[in-house]
């Protein structure tokens, strides 16, 4: 068995998977990947199914190191500096850690949530069919809490399985999509005009169980406290001080604010990578326009095998190769071994 | 007769989960329709429905809007929600051992203060309670119960705590409580139980259910110490009445 043992890494970082819904009725909070879509495509890249479960790594870097075997491994969302052993690393493409050598990964550079995944998956005992961590609860596996410097992860040792990268849409940059309620009865129409038409900066207080918005006050038809009733990935509640707080996946299954808003699922995974204090805005759109988006990203999500293409080809990946440029590795200086094409074919896509 | 049950408000909560809502505020007969409305769900599911979540007020219906619109779920919930509530059927009934006061309910002293009586009336008030499961949600376990005493009402603490022990039993407003973890709270601390409402790798995993009934019975220290082992090892210590 190969493992990755983790020498170092920030906050906020933690194994996720889809997840453990089907028991909120409980208490109960799925928990999962922040990003569901990038979660996903890494784990296509190493030939895992989508939502296995994989290191989520939070803004902050990461190194890593190979012992016992060869690791293959694959980075999706948050694009970083990333490189094993000096040869760089791009952001969507699998790549493989000979036993002992190092992964070492950079701070976000965009968004905020990368996923490490690993062919074959974490070892570990799952609960409720989920290694996902949910400190909270004592839950997730093979450790119940954030990952620490030390831990090690087992894994299947590396198969002989070409390298590949994963073509994906371009990210959208728009507005984040919401539909109004459940409790948008609560706000008096000019305050509903106000939060479409501000610009909101999430807090660096935000965790996995809520973002803490930044912006104009919010006010109340009637106070802040309601009965408490459910919540969902992306409410948006919003309490006393009148700034909104978004919640995530390791919410609570209840709440007693007021539920302005709700982010729409296709555009929950972009919200999520939102780094704290850039500028954003959210956009109402009406239910017919919300759930044609949740199928065309389940769409999108169930694309992805169709999606991966070999490293060999000549049709490269230009964002790749300039995260590599990035990384401070000149593109000319891409190692072939890792990259195996020729500088000369660095023309862009044909 | 059915035709005077009022129709309830269906929320949208985002693209995949309505809100189906039976009142405003906390109300016994509501939570009997939201409770009813879930087992009605539970018998005959609905294509795309994934999980629902009672709560006081509303039962919350998580869906795949690949599988389903929120249209045509929503007239399916309606239809159900004008069923007549079916006669109740026999509901469990827990006895969960408590701990009252002293380390165990550090609020004790200070609610038979702002009540203006003692601590004994206080535990006697609320162990004489009939109470039902009325929602679970927060934390894992944390079980929400109706039926408390009018004259144990008072407002929660104006700074709520940010740490409570695992088992507390508080009470806060018109409500009563098992908290299974430790966890911040802004109820008033009256004692503890052994049982856990959750516990991993036990069966059950989860001991109660929305509508179960459940009544208090006082035990002291040293009792609450052995269940408290007894319970760490898997037991369920709470006692069934009627199944």
């Amino acid at each position: 068995m190969s493992k990755l043992v983790i020498t170092s890494i920030g906050p906020a970082s933690s194994v996720q998977d889809g997840g453990r819904p089907g028991s909120q009725r409980y208490g109960l909070v799925p928990s999962g990947a922040m990003d569901r879509l990038a979660l996903a495509a890494a784990n296509t890249l190493v030939g895992n199914s989508p939502f296995t479960a994989s290191i989520e790594i939070g803004p902050f870097g990461a190194v890593f190191t190979a012992r016992g075997g060869a690791v293959r491994i694959a980075l999706s969302g948050a694009s970083r500096n990333a490189d094993i052993a000096g040869r760089p690393v791009a952001i969507d493409t699998s790549a493989t850690l000979a036993d002992g050598e190092t992964l070492t990964l950079g701070f976000a550079r965009s968004g905020s949530f990368s996923y490490l995944a690993l062919e074959g998956g974490i070892a570990g005992e799952p609960d409720f069919g989920s290694l996902a961590v949910n400190a909270r609860a004592g839950l997730g596996s093979p450790y119940p809490r954030p990952l620490q410097s030390g831990d090690e992860l087992q894994t299947a040792p590396a198969s002989a399985a070409p390298e590949r990268r994963i073509e994906l849409p371009a990210t959208a940059d728009g507005p984040i999509r919401v539909v109004w309620g459940p409790q948008d009865d609560e706000f008096a129409d000019d305050a509903k005009k106000l939060f479409v038409d501000s610009e909101w900066k999430i807090s660096a207080t935000s965790d996995r169980m809520g973002y803490r918005l930044e912006g104009p006050v919010i006010k109340h038809l009637h106070g802040h406290n309601i009965v408490s009733d459910g919540t969902v990935n992306g409410s948006l509640q919003v309490p006393g001080n009148g700034q909104p707080i978004v919640l995530m996946p390791d919410r609570g299954t209840s709440g007693g604010y007021p539920k302005i808003a709700t982010v729409i699922s296709a555009d929950f995974g972009r919200f999520a990578q939102t780094p704290a204090g850039r500028a954003f805005r959210f956009k109402a759109v009406n239910m017919a326009e919300a759930q044609a988006a949740a199928r065309q990203f389940a769409e999108l999500l169930r694309s992805l095998p169709d999606r991966l293409r070999s490293i060999e080809s000549f049709d490269l990946n230009i964002d790749a190769l300039q995260d590599a440029n990035v990384a401070g590795h000149a593109v000319n200086a891409i190692d072939a071994s890792t990259w195996q094409v020729a500088s000369a074919d660095v023309s862009g896509p044909d | 007769m059915a035709a005077t049950l009022s129709p309830p408000r269906l929320l949208p909560s985002g693209d995949s989960a309505i809100t189906v809502e039976f009142s405003r505020y906390i109300d016994d007969a509501a939570n009997r329709r939201v409770l009813a409305l879930d087992r009605a769900m539970a018998g005959a599911p609905i294509d795309g429905v994934t999980e629902t979540v009672p709560t006081y007020r509303s039962l919350l219906v998580h869906y795949d809007p690949v599988r389903a619109s929120f249209e045509a779920l929503g007239e399916q919930i309606m239809a159900l929600a004008k069923l007549p509530i079916p006669a109740t059927t026999k509901a469990r009934r827990w006895r969960i051992p408590v701990v009252y006061g002293g380390e165990h309910g550090v609020d004790l002293e200070d609610v038979a203060k702002t009540l203006k009586t003692t601590p004994d009336d206080i535990v006697a008030r609320h162990a004489a309670g009939d109470y039902r499961v009325a929602m679970i949600g927060f934390t894992p376990g944390w079980s929400y119960l109706s039926g408390l005493s009018d004259s144990l009402q008072m407002p929660r603490r104006q700074n709520p705590r940010l740490l409570t022990p695992a088992g507390t039993v508080s009470i806060g407003g018109v409500q009563t409580g098992v908290q299974c973890l430790a966890g911040p709270s802004g109820w008033h601390l009256l004692g503890q139980t052994a049982v856990r409402t959750y516990q991993l790798h036990r069966d059950p995993t989860f001991l109660l259910e929305p509508g179960d009934h459940v009544t208090f019975a006082p035990v002291d220290a040293k009792t609450f110490a052995e269940q408290d082992r007894a319970a760490a090892a898997g037991e369920i210590v709470a006692e069934l009445m009627t199944s």
